[in-house]
């Protein structure tokens, strides 16, 4: 009834803990058994260690959250040496997170993180600045995301998923770009850029000034993006943005995600996952359907 | 650690803007020290949308064989005026206990314990002179205020120790900072908990002896996962660089990070 099947991902659920959110499974792995989760998303590993922002690194906003962490991660290197032992002895699928400061960074992480036996699939976090021009995201210019997807291809040995970030004009036109450049399937939405202010200080709160936005308040726009973009190509979507409930994931699937991912959510509740999961076969016994995969796209589909 | 939807035995403020809430449930069987914190979910009122986050509050005491746990909070933000509206016998949401607390084996049985406090960072302290007195720890305590409007606690700290209240109007206690009392008192493990510029003074002036530190910082998960607490390791050569305020701390020996 669960059971979804993507490129290198087979999972007994759609739902998994989104990048960012989960770390690398320690944490929540003393709360519940991570085997019960479709797929875990690993935290984004960057070529080199980093600290991060300084703080503060979140501020809460109307139904939802801003944080900039700033990838805070201990390396490639190290996250294959410390963090993805965890993963040998537990059966669930587990998505590498990929981040960059330059092309050369992602295809180097890339290329090792998908030697990895315990990672089943990569997803290419594409909303990082280029350095070397001038800052600009690679996810806001097709053709870079298109050039970024292709290099990281040529050289994964797993199938590549690309987080798209929805900061753009036209989210249709960057999912067909990184699907021509081979993308196995898409993750959406990343976080909506924000800002807020502190009247006391009068400057913005957090430390990097702006953050992404995160939570239930970019859910409609969420919803949005997918079902603009599924219509439009023939990869898979694996949904997030505020899902809260078991709800929220038929929203998603009826919209035409395949899969979802869990982020904010787990912060508010760190046993949302697993309710999710227990939750979403009464909910689709009381709709009459008896398997998820039907539901995608259902909200386009004649 | 857990969730629990705890009851609420008793609510009521207890200095300006300060309320104390008490909670029963199981959860207090879990807590290991003072100076642990919980992670409270708070119910949105008609005229606002719930906060989406939980908001970390520090435990200041607990009871086991009642099954009781006490909250001493300043309600100020959307959070924690939602929260000061929560009636006696209604439901709180409740994750924890969280963090390590203050290592109360640090002072040597029938030692001298120095209890610092500034303001809404007094609550966890006053669990830890319990504790403390409760090994035949002699305490002595010194707890700074804005002003005599804000002091809360003061009898029930001199019932624990020698207790020497500041004000930094000089309307209660003695005019001035809770380090400029310090040379007068004779002690061999320093506890503090305030705002970051008192820790700080308290770093350069408590040098000799062992100082603990517990820290406030804005968080998300509130269990390690998200690294929006974190703050530097002092020492350059830390293999990890960092420390996350939730739970490596909130309670760090003095100088083992950065207090910013």
């Amino acid at each position: 009834m669960l059971e979804v099947h993507l490129p290198g991902l087979d999972l007994k659920n759609p739902v998994m803990p989104a990048s960012g959110c989960f770390a690398f499974g320690a944490e929540y792995g003393n709360l519940y058994d991570l085997n019960r989760l479709g797929a875990v998303t690993i935290k984004a590993a960057t070529l080199q260690p980093r600290y991060g922002n300084p703080t503060p690194r979140v501020a809460e906003t109307p139904s939802g959250m801003l944080n900039a962490i700033g990838l805070q991660n201990p390396g490639v290197d190290e996250i294959i040496r410390k963090e993805l032992p965890r993963f040998e002895e537990n059966k669930v699928p587990v998505i590498a997170n990929i981040a960059g400061s330059e092309m050369e960074d992602y295809v180097l992480t890339a290329e090792k993180m998908s030697q990895q036996s315990v990672v089943n699939a990569l997803e290419l976090n594409i909303s990082c600045p280029n350095v070397k021009h001038g800052g600009i995201m690679f996810g806001t210019v097709p053709e870079v995301a298109a050039e970024l997807t292709a290099k990281v291809k040529a050289v994964s040995e797993k199938p590549v998923y690309v987080k798209l970030s929805p900061n753009v004009t036209d989210i249709v036109a960057m999912g067909k770009a990184v699907e021509e450049a081979g993308a196995d399937g898409l993750s959406m939405i990343n976080t909506l850029l924000g800002m807020r202010i502190d009247l006391r200080t009068r400057k913005p709160l957090l430390s990097n000034l702006t953050g992404g936005l995160s939570g239930p308040a970019i859910k409609p726009v969420a919803i949005r993006m997918i079902y603009e973009v599924s219509q439009n190509v023939s990869i898979p979507i694996i949904g997030m943005g505020g899902i809260q409930n078991a709800d929220d994931v038929i929203e998603f699937f009826l919209a035409g995600a395949c899969a979802v991912a869990i982020g904010t959510a787990n912060f508010v509740d760190p046993f949302v996952c697993p309710k999710i999961i227990k939750e979403l076969p009464e909910k689709l016994d009381a709709m009459g359907v008896s398997d998820i995969n039907e539901l995608v796209g259902r909200s386009w589909k004649k | 650690m857990m969730q629990e939807n705890m009851r609420v035995l008793a609510h009521e403020e207890i200095a300006d803007c300060i309320f104390e809430l008490k909670l029963e449930g199981e959860m207090v069987w879990a807590i290991t020290e003072p100076g642990q914190f919980v992670h409270i979910r708070v119910g949105g009122g008609s005229q606002s949308v719930a906060p989406l986050l939980r908001r970390p509050i520090s435990i200041s005491s607990a009871d086991p064989s009642k099954k009781t746990m006490t909250l001493i909070y300043r309600s100020g933000g959307l959070g924690t005026g939602l929260l000061s509206e929560t009636g006696i016998g209604e439901k709180v949401d409740v994750l924890g206990p969280l963090g390590h607390g203050f290592p109360v084996e640090a002072t040597p049985l029938q030692g001298k314990a120095l209890v610092i406090g500034g303001g809404v960072g007094i609550p966890p302290l006053y669990g830890l002179s319990q504790e403390l007195n409760a090994r035949g720890i002699q305490v002595t305590h010194v707890l700074g205020f804005r002003s005599a409007k804000d002091v809360f606690y003061q009898m029930a700290f001199e019932k624990a120790g020698r207790t020497i209240i500041m004000t930094e109007d000089g309307t209660d206690g003695r005019r001035g900072r809770v380090t400029d009392v310090l040379d007068s008192v004779d002690f061999d493990v320093a506890y503090a908990c305030g705002p970051i510029p008192m820790l700080k003074a308290l770093e350069h002036a408590i040098t000799e002896k062992p100082l603990f530190v517990s820290l406030e910082q804005r968080m998300g998960c509130g269990i390690g996962a998200c690294m929006a607490c974190v703050t530097r390791a002092t020492d350059a050569n830390d293999a990890k660089g960092y420390r996350r305020v939730c739970c490596d701390g909130p309670v760090f020996k003095a100088g083992e990070v950065e207090l910013c």
